[in-house]
Parts: structure tokens; sequence; C-alpha cells
């Protein structure tokens, strides 16, 4: 079983590596995205007046309390009808980020909190600014403190990736459905990309792993919430 | 007018496939709990080969996409028997659920005092006993806010076996969209009824948490 | 005080990891004596009461309940722990169960009693510790001391041919030390075989029938309580019974009525 499978891999070869890197490419925007949403989103969680905590409890709520594959159809085949078109790496990116940007908030916001509040009293008393106080003394303590949740994160996104293959994205799923209708082997082919996940996930454990060893802090543990 | 009528038609279409949504989740989170918990001991109390095993499998599954996952089990499925997309799909997920929620009883059953498995066997309980009368009962409500977590993301996974053709919500939305032309309303009202029902589901599970919660 | 032998402990040697923490001990315990063993913390006593109920297999020696040798290959360790009880410094009281449920499941379950006769034996188990109005009260709301009783009652009700107690009160508040060790008067007078762990040292001259001096895994020395108390053979003893009585006083208030 094992040998058809590697012969498998080796003949299709370009088309999963070309699907790799298109997976990893996404993975990749989606994380940093993430980070772009849901950090302003924690802060003003946590820091902002009534209308930016609704506003962020509101993205957050609404990204948590629906399913990834139907905010991407909304996305994608949805929002052309307000007017906003978008190519399908696009919608993707977007989706994926907005989605991870909602759950990295609430790990920011739990890293922030878990800080404790004396820290910020302690830099405005100093004579820091609320902006200073965030910059220079919550948010490296916070980063610190949410980092081993944030690795699952972004070692999960590598799987979250997977489901844009149905708005005909090519990445490793998409060239795996191609390969199948192609080949006709559909358990073979998934088995085989199941494989290249098992990987992909893999090396992304050790090198995140060795992110958190480099940089731990004695702090809180956080829950993790998602696969 | 017009536009009420067929919002009328799309909700009514969609909450039909709510039926089908909570039959998935509640197939996928059964089996995944059976199995789970058995993962579970297995890896706590089994012997070194087997909990091995047991973990080795469990970082497995974790390790590939639930979409591939469906995929995979459900060719396997039907080669062997002829179930409906529905079950196989719940099955599937089930399946991939049992990895995570081993994880989640793992914990729970490693949080349960050492003393507790030390007492039962001083009584002259077996270790299959003082596991299944003393060490799970208290492990489960233990479990019960972190598998609460699993259970809503369980439910928005089941969007997922919209590709193996299951007539559940999203495929529904899509069958809508298709027909209407109006994607953005059809996809929005699938994304409200799931909002929903996951703010139920979470609402109940906080419910029964407080209730069975034990103090240690 | 009959001439049975309840507990033999022949040249036991358990060790963990690189260091040796009973180096053979054999020890003797008579139907309806009571044994207290007293020594420096670490040097391996609750290692002993352990290995005598099976939940620690000791490395080498053999060990008797009564007849039985249970060290033997293929005894039925389950089996035998019905007839020890043991109560422990942690109490390990089950959490999800009340007090009666404490006390009543090693009945149903393991004995396989009929639910209402099991139900009358743990009333009357708890009453015999004082504790019958806490029936329906989970563990978490008693008291150290009654959660201890519980735990008590809970070994008692197997009806054990010998009850094992690792430092009892170690882990209970002052005042809360005498309720305990009022039941474990009681059961003595009612002529339970006991092997005790304890530095209660006002418990032990007064209820046991012989000491145990343990340090460093080997019995230093061991007699009749009166004679270990007021002439103890061995100038370790003498130090350690006087360091001991130093510290935890002669009669402290609440100790035995």
């Amino acid at each position: 079983m094992l040998d058809t499978l590697l012969l498998f891999l080796q003949r299709t070869a370009p088309e999963l590596v070309q699907g790799t890197k298109i997976t990893l490419q996404l993975a990749l925007i989606a994380l940093s995205l993430g980070i772009l949403f849901g950090l302003p989103a924690a802060l003003a969680r946590v820091y902002g007046g009534v209308i930016a905590r609704r506003l962020a409890i509101g993205y957050i709520e609404l990204f948590r309390g629906t399913p990834l594959l139907v905010q991407l159809f909304l996305v994608y085949y949805g929002l052309p009808d307000l007017g906003l078109t978008f190519s399908r790496l696009f919608a993707a990116s977007i989706t994926l980020g907005l989605n991870s940007g909602a759950y990295q908030a609430e790990y920011f916001r739990g890293a922030i909190q878990a800080v404790g509040s004396g820290q910020m009293v302690a830099a405005r008393a100093v004579g820091m600014s609320r902006l200073q106080a965030i910059c220079y003394i919550i948010l490296p303590q916070a980063l610190r403190l949410a980092l081993p949740a944030w690795s699952n994160e972004a070692v999960s996104m590598i799987k979250y990736t997977a489901v844009v293959f149905l708005i005909a994205v090519p990445d490793l799923m998409g060239q795996a459905k191609i390969l199948a209708g192609r080949y006709f082997n559909p358990i073979e082919v998934y088995l085989s990309v199941a494989l290249i996940y098992i990987f992909l996930v893999f090396v992304a454990t050790q090198i995140m792993g060795g992110i958190e060893r480099k940089m731990r802090t004695p702090g809180l543990e956080m829950e993790i919430e998602r696969h | 007018m017009e536009f009420l009528k067929d919002l009328i038609f799309l909700i009514n279409y969609l909450l039909q496939g709510t039926g089908v949504t909570l039959g998935v989740t509640l197939i996928a989170l059964s089996t995944g709990f059976l199995f789970g918990t058995l993962l579970a001991v297995l890896r706590v109390y089994g012997s070194k080969p087997v909990a091995r095993f047991a973990a080795v499998y469990s970082t497995l599954i974790r390790a590939v996409p639930v979409v591939v996952i469906i995929f995979i089990l459900f060719f396997v499925i039907a080669s062997i028997v002829d179930l409906s997309p529905f079950l196989s799909g719940a099955l599937a997920l089930g399946f991939a659920s049992a990895a995570y929620q081993s994880e989640v009883f793992r914990g729970a059953i490693l949080s349960v005092p050492a003393g507790q498995m030390m007492a039962a066997r001083a009584i002259g309980m077996s270790r299959l006993k003082a596991i299944s009368y003393i060490i799970l009962p208290q492990a489960i409500r233990l479990a019960i806010p972190p598998w609460s977590n699993e259970a809503a993301i369980v439910l928005k996974d089941s969007s997922l076996v919209f590709v193996i053709g299951v007539p559940e919500i999203l495929r529904r939305a899509q069958y809508v969209s298709a027909r209407t032309l109006e994607p953005f309303i059809a996809f929005s009202a699938a994304a409200a009824i799931y909002f929903i029902m996951t703010f139920l589901v979470n609402r109940g599970l906080d419910f029964f948490e407080r209730r069975y919660r034990i103090l240690m | 005080m009959n001439d049975e032998t309840i507990i033999r402990v022949e040249d036991l040697r358990k060790s963990y990891q690189e260091s040796e923490i009973i180096k053979g001990i054999s020890l003797t315990v008579r139907e309806q004596e009571v044994v207290v063993i007293i020594g420096p913390s670490g040097t391996g006593k609750s290692t002993l009461l352990r290995c005598i109920n099976l939940l620690t297999r000791p490395d080498s020696g053999r060990i008797w309940l009564k007849e039985q040798e249970i060290t033997a290959p293929h005894t039925d360790e389950d089996k035998v722990r019905q007839h020890i009880g043991m109560v422990f410094q942690d109490f390990n009281l089950f959490n999800h169960l009340t007090a009666l449920q404490n006390v009543t499941i090693g009945l149903t379950k393991v004995l396989r009693m009929d639910s209402r006769e099991a139900r009358d034996k743990g009333l009357w188990e708890l009453e015999r510790v004082g504790l019958v109005e806490k029936a329906a009260s989970y563990p978490a709301q008693l008291s150290g001391g009654q959660k201890q009783r519980v735990a008590i009652a809970r070994a008692l009700a197997m009806d054990p041919d010998v009850m094992l107690f690792d430092e009892p009160t170690s882990a209970l508040d002052p005042e809360l030390i005498g309720e305990v060790l009022g039941v474990m008067q009681k059961l003595a007078r009612e002529g339970m075989t006991m092997l005790v762990v304890t530095h209660e040292m006002g418990f032990a001259r007064e209820v046991s029938d012989r000491i145990v001096f343990m340090e460093n895994g080997y019995i230093v020395e061991e007699g009749p309580s009166r004679q270990m108390f007021y002439a103890p053979k061995f100038t370790r003893t003498r130090e350690f019974l006087g360091k001991i009585s130093e510290l935890y006083g002669e009669n402290r208030p609440g100790e035995m009525q």
C-alpha cells in the first residue's frame, strides 16, 4: 500500500508541490492578516471606548460564531451582489485573515488581561501616555504570554486553508481534487495529501516549538481554543 | 412583496437544513465522545505500546484537515458498505473529533487527583472499576468547559459535509443562491442560522457546566 | 487479645530509583493489637503501609494476611484489598459522591451488595463515626476532620481484618485532630486490629499496644508502648521521643476524651 502511495507521490510531485506552495503562502498571508485584524480588535476590547469595544466584540463574535466555509462563500459569492467582487485568491486570503483575526483577538485579549492592570498603572505613574504604556510595557509581555496559543493557531492554519479549494483555489486540496478526477483513485490521492499535511504540520510544530522555547517566559497558560 | 415571499421561502428551506446539521453534529459528537474517551483511557492507563499507539494516532489525525478526513473516509466507507452521505459524513466528522476529544479527556483524567485512584484501589476496586466509577465520572465533569468548545467547533465543521453533498444548511444556501441569484442574502441567512445555533449551544453547555461542576 | 497473627511482614525491601527506602523490615501485628509506627519523615513508613496492602509492590520480602501469603504470584490483589482498610493523610474522598455514597460504593460495586442493604450498612458506619447527619453532604461541604471520619467509615464498611492509618491527622487543623483521634480510640476499644503511622504521641502512648520506631528504612526498636516511652533501649529512640514530646506536648486540648 505504502509503495503505491510513494509511487503516486513521485508521479504527481510537480502538481502537489505547486499546491503546497499556494497552501503555505495562503497560511502565511492569513496569519499576518490575522494579526493585523486581531491585535487592534483585542486592544479595542480591552482599552477602547464603548463604540470601539462594541465593534470589536461584534467582529469577534461574528467570525467565531459562524463556520469558515460559510464566511468564504459569503465573501466570494455573496459580496459581488453588493458590488464587491474579489479574485479567488483575494477572497480566500481576506476570509481566512478575518477568521483567524477573530480567534487571535481572543488569545491576545486573554494575554493582555493576564499581564495585569498593575502594569498599566505603574507605566502611567512614570508619565507614559496610554499609547506608550501599551507599546512599551503591556504588549511586549502580552505577546509573550500569547505565544503558545498563537503558535497553535499558526500550525493549525495550514489545515484551515484546505477549504479554499471549494472556490477553486489551486491549493494542495485543489490539486488533489484535480488529480482524483484525472486518475480516478480518490482514496490514494487524499491519503497522499493527508501525508503531506502531516509532514507540513510536523515541520511547523517543530519551528513554532523552537520559537516558543527561545521566548519562554513563566506566566499564564492559556486555553487552546481551536484545533 | 415578491422579495418577502422569497425571503420566507429561503428561511424555511434553510431551516429544514438545520435538522440535518444538528443530526450530523449530534452523531459526530457522540461517536467522537465514545472513541475519544476510549482513546484517552488507553493513553493514560494503557500499557506502554498501547498508550504510544493511541498518542501517535491522535497526533496524526489532528494534523490532517477535517475536509481531507471526510473525503478519505467517505470513499473508504463507500467502497465497503452503502451508507448515505449523511451518515458517512457524520461518522467521518466523529472520527476526526474523537482525536480532539481524546485530548480534552486526557487532560481531564490527568487533572483528577492521584489519590482518588489509590483510595479506590484501597477498598478493593480493580483498575477497571476504579476508572469506571471513580476517575471517569470526575474527569467528565472537569472536561465540560473545554468540551463545550469542541462541541461548538463540530457544529461549525458540520458545514464541511457539504463537500460530499449532504443537504445541510450550507448546501441549501448554495442551491437557493443559484436559483434566486441572491447569494448574499442566502449566505447571510445561513450565517445567521449558524450563529444562533452556536450561541444556543454555548449557553446550553454553560448551564450544564454550572449545574454539574464539582467543587474540589 | 487473641494469638492469631493478622499481618506478618518478613524481610521487606523496596527501592525507588537509586535509593533503598525499606531495607529489610520484619513486623507482626496480632489480632486486636494496635501498633503505632513512629519515626522521622521520609523514612519509609508510608511506603511500608502501601506495601502491606499491595498498592506498592515490594522488591523482595514476603507479607501474610492471616493465613494467606499475599506476595505470592497470582494473588488476586483486589480481593486482598477488600480485607485491608486504609485511611490516607489526604482523605482522598470521592469528590463526585456524597458521604453516604463514598461509604457504600465499595459495598455495591466491589462486594455487589444489594443497594438497600448497602445503604443501611453505610448509614450504620457513618453513625459509628458520628456523622450520620452528613450522609447527603458532598466532600467539599465537609470540614477536614469530617472528611477523615467519612474516610474511616468508608474503610470500615468493607469489614476489614485490619485498618491501616497513614498519618491520618497530619493534614488537619489542630482543633480538628481530636475528633479523628477520638474515633480511632473508639475503634481500638472495640477490638479493631490497627497499624497506625502518626506523630501524635498522646495517641501512641494511650491507645497503642506496641510502638515501632523506624528510621532510614530500618526498625530501630520496637516494644510494648509503656516500655518504649519510659524505658527505651536505644539512645536514638530516646532522642526522637524526647524531641517529639517536646514538640507536640503532653496532653493537648481537644485530644481524647
